[in-house]
């Protein structure tokens, strides 16, 4: 205890303001400062260019360079030899252009909030996985709980990915080129996931909220996943969406489909302590 | 939703489910609605730039919303409501409106006043 009493965040009072509820209010002035990156980044040029041999490193030492990287102020990197490493290029809270030569394991590009990542290779389990924001592009198949809560920013396989894609969505966009397996947006809360291949079972299962297109066929909805009408907006933001990433649907967009909560398990109301006692 | 003050000034009731519990279910916005980059600002262009994206990325997901009857933007780096000051004017639809809060959230999260900022200070470990 005396220990904790000794932390810095105890000396900035950081522990003796008064939480009253979830709900903040933060007032502010919008013309105080203009600033396009976080307060504490790195500033890097992207034009300054370095890269790695990632052949004898572990993933702790490949992660520690990156960051010794961008505190030089190298604004794009490259890692030859990654090896199929686990955890790898995760973390990262800056603007950075980074390309993996080759193939990353489990967890690769994890917790990132800005980076625009390229991966040559394939990648294993939860790629991306709460992702805040950036871009992450794979050329090749992803394994399985691709993009795992992502929050934000767009994560594209374009080949195929495993199951479970985007379990607990929050946000941000996931691109599948291909074909993805059963169980994709499972408990999705809220964020867009473009499939344009084929869907597995249980497509967008006890999904919250957020929007599935299918360009392809699906094995079977999931329960609350109802078909959703497509607009206009959908039709230019899907070919605008694809487009940037070069990634073609095999029927067109205009024969995508769009899938939506049917919000019948919904049940955030004030009745529901109440509702709960009554059925224990 | 055209009716800018449509959750300020109603309950948000219209369901016979919401009018049986008097609460609103769901968001107080269309979460789902896709941005239309006809409506950027000048600074959120500035800001995709600098970040070497071609279009709005994780902004996609940020709308203008309403905390205690006043338009708010919802910070997740807080976990809380950002208040939009009452001299800005808010127009008449959804998606000027989300640009504008996506500009003022941008605003909000890299000012050095911004609380992560503290928070970085006192916890980072490297």
């Amino acid at each position: 205890m005396e220990k904790l009493k000794n932390e810095k965040s105890h000396e900035m009072g950081l522990h003796k303001e008064a939480l009253k509820g979830r709900t903040q209010q933060r007032f502010f002035s919008a013309e105080e400062g203009e600033n396009l990156t976080y307060f504490n980044s790195f500033d890097v040029d992207t034009s300054k260019k370095a890269s790695i041999d990632a052949k004898n490193m572990t993933p702790r030492e490949i992660n520690t360079k990156i960051r010794e990287l961008m505190q030089q102020g190298f604004g794009d990197i490259t890692i030859d030899n990654p090896m199929s490493r686990h955890g790898v290029g995760v973390g990262i809270l800056n603007r950075l252009n980074l390309t993996f030569n080759d193939s990353l394991g489990y967890f690769g590009c994890g917790l990132i909030d800005g980076p625009n990542i390229h991966i040559k290779g394939r990648v294993g389990w939860s790629c991306g996985e709460n992702m805040m924001a950036g871009t992450v592009v794979i050329e090749k198949n992803a394994g399985s709980t691709f993009g795992a809560a992502i929050r934000g920013g767009d994560l594209v396989c374009k080949g195929s990915v495993g199951a479970r894609t985007g379990i607990d969505q929050k946000g941000g966009t996931i691109i599948v080129g291909g074909d993805t397996g059963a169980f994709s947006g499972f408990m999705m809360q809220r964020g867009r996931m473009i499939i344009c291949g084929n869907a597995g079972l249980n497509l967008g299962d006890s999904m919250y909220d957020g929007t599935i297109y299918v360009g392809g066929e699906i094995e079977g909805l999931g329960v609350d996943c109802v078909q959703g009408e497509m607009t206009d907006l959908d039709i230019y933001y899907l070919s605008s969406k694809l487009d940037l990433y070069g990634i073609k649907t095999p029927n067109g967009i205009e024969k995508m489909n769009k899938y939506v909560s049917g919000k019948q398990l919904w049940n955030y109301d004030k009745l529901e302590p109440s509702e709960k006692k009554l059925v224990l | 939703m055209s009716d800018k003050g449509y959750f300020i000034d109603n309950e948000g009731l219209d369901s016979s489910r919401e009018q049986e519990i008097g609460q609103h279910i769901g968001y107080r916005y269309d979460v789902n609605l896709v941005p239309d980059l006809k409506y950027i600002t000048p600074f959120l262009q500035k800001y995709i730039d600098k970040m070497g994206w071609k279009d709005l990325n994780w902004l996609e997901d940020v709308h203008m919303g309403y905390e205690e009857d006043r338009a708010a933007v919802f910070d997740r780096n807080i976990n809380g409501w950002v208040t939009v000051p009452d001299d800005i004017k808010l127009p008449d639809n959804q998606q000027e409106r989300d640009m504008i809060a996506r500009e003022l959230l941008i605003k909000f999260q890299m000012s050095e006043k911004h609380p992560m900022v503290d928070l970085n200070k006192a916890y980072r470990k490297f």
